[in-house]
């Protein structure tokens, strides 16, 4: 398959990917503030900010809230915008039914963007796109032929999935280590990260709702069956991987497929234990393997040396 | 002795009671305002079906073409808008023997003009014979002196070639103008086929229409014939300037029909002259490419620097030998409007046969007398500009207000190598169908000629028809729109 292909259709996943994240954390803040007083309501708006990755310096006098909203509601937007534009560059490999349904999203953001709709009911506009996002994953799995394309369409997805929870998860357990009792007030700020990952209900079937952050850490790193787990997304990653590494047969790509295997073997086999004692350095070492297999994809499959590749 | 209304129907019947007839050629009706036998049947249908079924076609018609995204994108405005094509539902119909003259005619044509280019590009001896003069290729447009000396695979610079024909009122086909650069608008001849056949199955099984489907087949065929020798299996990819470009609805789909690689100028590299597209796999050589690209963009190191659609040291890989275009550079000479008058002359000289299908009357403008002439008479010509196409930079004289003259005049004048003046003509019309009623529209063909190892016709063509009442510009960039057209056995 074409490189430029490639790289539209992974971009194209990751733009929605992201654009999904931001909403469902933008949507468990908003319905947080609703029960909570105005004192941890900034501390949380702050952290928001941080886990969006948000880098420029924060004015005097802001309100971290109205900072914080609008600052999702950009990244949501843009990346909505992103996603459509990758998918209009090749149109002719996705079905229609695909870039009909993301079209349509394009186009209900925009609506609510002009009528100002998205800061009236922001929960609205939160649930508009999370649903949509639903539908465009469900429209590719069922309609579009499970080959290359749709490989670097689900890497795409795992690897900004990954690299967004283990940014969540090193924020809170930097303001919230591990080991301390958690009261009141703390036990709604770990409903609320679970919240962000889709976790709570399935945080529950497995561990009751008794929340404790160990607990937290190995469901949301650690799960195997869990789709907004760490590990869950390195799999589906590396399988995705080896599956395009097969299409591909580019002699260097083995590259590609070994670093995610060890992302995913880490998780796999690094005992709780360890996992818990060096936590901080654990979610770095994630979303820097992250990193580096993005570079590695990029370099093996799309924007390789001319050279290189005429040796190969 | 027949009873009027019987065997001779009436043309003011039903929804043919605003049908006028006058001296252009009219496809469905002759002069005795019978319709013609192989109109009969669907003159028939369409007195039986009653008027709400055919609106009902209508739409299902416009639907389909809505959900195929088939569309173009017109230029000027303040940003490209995406159209649908507007379509006719009616078919316009062509006989078998009419068919075979188109046939022959536009055979020779290509044949003749693939032999104009080698001879410009080579040993030119045409120039020498006198038989154009060298100023006006020279000092035409899309003349590249990069060209001399190469020679095209086979000798075939033009593979895929769109002729413009009218129908004069004395029901003549003529030439009206060569499209030998990357001419466009195949896909709506074969998507339109295919929403006809949804809509009027009824039709089809009583008329034998010749198929055209087998079009991308036969322009996969006649590029891999064009590959360089010795490559086993040619890898054959379409080039395309890319998504803003206004036929690319139509790369996208002759890439899929084919199941070749749409590519664009970023996805190929060339190394050592040789050309590679960069896969997920690594780089795999190109053999052939059929380019949507300008000359101009092809290659920014050989053409145009600012160009941003090309591929750089793709010209030189081309001089090699190393990698086919189709078309070739350069061929736009031979379809400048000024040398198109001097095409009947090639077509003796060259194959020593007169051309069975006649050109439109033309005025070349650099002889003072005639453009003086032109000048004074501009409300009764047709002046366009010679390296243009798509309908722009025309002026159509009995349309035109005294300021379009003006502006005309003065461009003329500062100019007048850069334009021709054709007398206004009475292109044929043929029914069109508008909310009920059936009225005559102007209408010209354009069928596809691809030459390879032979030359190919498929039976058919883009009819484009000028939807406004009176109007004679049938470009879809100018508010034309499209018909199926059907050539019988």
């Amino acid at each position: 398959m074409l490189s430029r292909v490639a790289d539209s259709l992974y971009w194209m996943s990751r733009y929605l990917e992201r654009a999904e994240h931001t909403a469902r954390v933008l949507g468990v803040q908003l319905n947080l503030m609703l029960e909570q007083d105005p004192k941890s309501s900034d501390r949380r708006w702050l952290r928001v900010l941080a886990s969006l990755g948000h880098t420029e310096p924060f004015p005097e006098d802001g309100d971290p809230f109205a900072v914080a909203q609008a600052h999702a509601l950009r990244q949501i937007t843009a990346s909505i915008g992103f996603a459509r534009e990758n998918a209009r560059q090749v149109r002719e490999q996705i079905s229609s039914e695909m870039w009909e349904q993301l079209n349509r999203l394009f186009h209900e953001v925009r609506r609510m963007e002009s009528a100002d709709l998205w800061k009236a009911q922001p929960l609205d506009f939160v649930a508009v796109i999370v649903e949509s996002s639903h539908l465009v994953q469900g429209v590719t799995d069922s309609t579009m032929n499970h080959g290359e394309g749709w490989q670097f369409i689900q890497v795409g997805r795992f690897i900004e999935r990954a690299a967004e929870i283990a940014r969540l998860l090193d924020i809170y357990f930097h303001e919230f280590p591990a080991g301390q009792p958690i009261d009141s007030g703390e036990h709604m700020e770990w409903v609320g990260l679970l919240r962000s990952c889709t976790a709570f209900e399935a945080y529950c079937k497995v561990y009751t709702a008794d929340l404790r952050p160990e607990r937290v850490a190995e469901f949301l790193l650690l799960n195997s069956e869990f789709p907004h787990s760490v590990r869950f997304a390195a799999d589906r990653m590396q399988h995705s991987l080896e599956c395009i590494n097969e299409a591909a047969a580019s002699r260097r790509s083995p590259r590609v497929a070994k670093i995610a295997g060890r992302l995913s073997a880490g998780l796999m086999f690094t005992p709780l234990e360890e996992v818990v004692e060096g936590l901080a350095e654990f979610f770095a070492d994630i979303q820097q393997q992250c990193a580096r297999i993005h570079v590695a994809i990029h370099e093996v499959y799309i924007t390789y040396s001319i050279e290189a590749a005429i040796e190969a | 002795m027949a009873t009027p209304g019987i065997d001779e129907p009436r043309i003011a019947s039903g929804p043919f009671s605003s049908y006028v007839l006058d001296s252009a050629f009219d496809e469905m009706f002759d002069a005795q305002r019978r319709p013609r036998p192989h109109y009969r049947a669907l003159y028939e249908l369409l007195l039986s079906l009653p008027v709400e079924q055919m609106r009902h076609k209508k739409q299902a018609a416009d639907v389909s073409f809505l959900h195929q995204g088939i569309t173009f994108t017109v230029y000027g405005r303040d940003e490209g808008t995406e159209r649908i094509f507007p379509h006719d539902l009616l078919p316009r119909i062509i006989t078998s023997s009419e068919w075979e003259t188109i046939e022959r005619g536009l055979t020779q044509r290509i044949t003749a003009l693939n032999l104009f280019l080698k001879d410009i590009y080579n040993e030119g001896r045409c120039l020498a014979d006198g038989v154009v003069p060298r100023e006006m290729v020279y000092s035409c447009k899309h003349f590249r002196r990069q060209m001399r000396g190469v020679t095209a695979p086979k000798n075939i610079y033009v593979a895929v070639m769109g002729t413009d024909l009218i129908r004069l009122p004395d029901g003549r086909f003529v030439v009206l103008e060569d499209n030998l650069r990357v001419p466009s608008g195949v896909s709506y001849m074969l998507t339109s086929r295919q929403v006809m056949k949804r809509i009027f199955p009824e039709l089809f099984q009583y008329t034998d229409v010749r198929p055209i489907d087998h079009y991308p087949e036969a322009l996969l065929t006649t590029l891999r014939a064009l590959a360089p020798e010795g490559r086993g299996e040619p890898n054959i990819v379409l080039l395309t300037p890319g998504v803003f470009n206004s036929a690319y609805f139509e790369h996208t789909y002759l890439a899929r029909q084919m199941g070749i690689e749409l590519v664009e100028g970023r996805d190929l590299v060339v190394h050592d002259n040789v050309v590679y597209m960069r896969t997920t796999g690594g780089l795999r050589r190109v053999d052939v490419i059929y380019r949507r690209v300008d000359d101009d963009f092809i290659d920014p190191l050989a053409f145009r620097s600012d160009s941003i659609l090309g591929v750089a040291g793709l010209f030189n890989a081309y001089r090699a030998g190393n990698v086919t275009l189709a078309n070739a550079l350069g061929t736009g000479v031979a379809d400048d409007k000024a040398l198109y008058a001097y095409v009947p002359k090639l077509i003796k000289y060259f194959l020593g046969e007169d051309p069975i299908l006649d050109n439109v009357e033309t005025l070349l403008l650099t002889e003072p007398a005639v453009r003086r002439h032109v000048l004074d008479h501009l409300d009764k010509f047709v002046v366009k500009a010679v390296g243009e196409s798509g309908g722009y930079g025309m002026l159509i004289g009995p349309h035109s207000t005294a300021e379009q003259r003006e502006e005309f005049r003065e461009r003329i004048e500062a100019d007048p190598r850069n334009y021709i003046a054709q007398p206004t003509l009475m292109l044929s019309r043929a029914p069109c169908f508008f909310d009920g009623k059936v009225e005559p529209r102007h209408v010209d063909l354009r069928p596809y000629i691809l030459c390879g190892d032979k030359v190919t016709i498929v039976p058919g063509g883009l009819t484009r028809v000028a939807l406004r009442s009176g109007s004679l510009v049938v470009n879809s960039s100018q508010g034309g729109g499209s018909k199926d057209t059907w050539v019988l056995q």
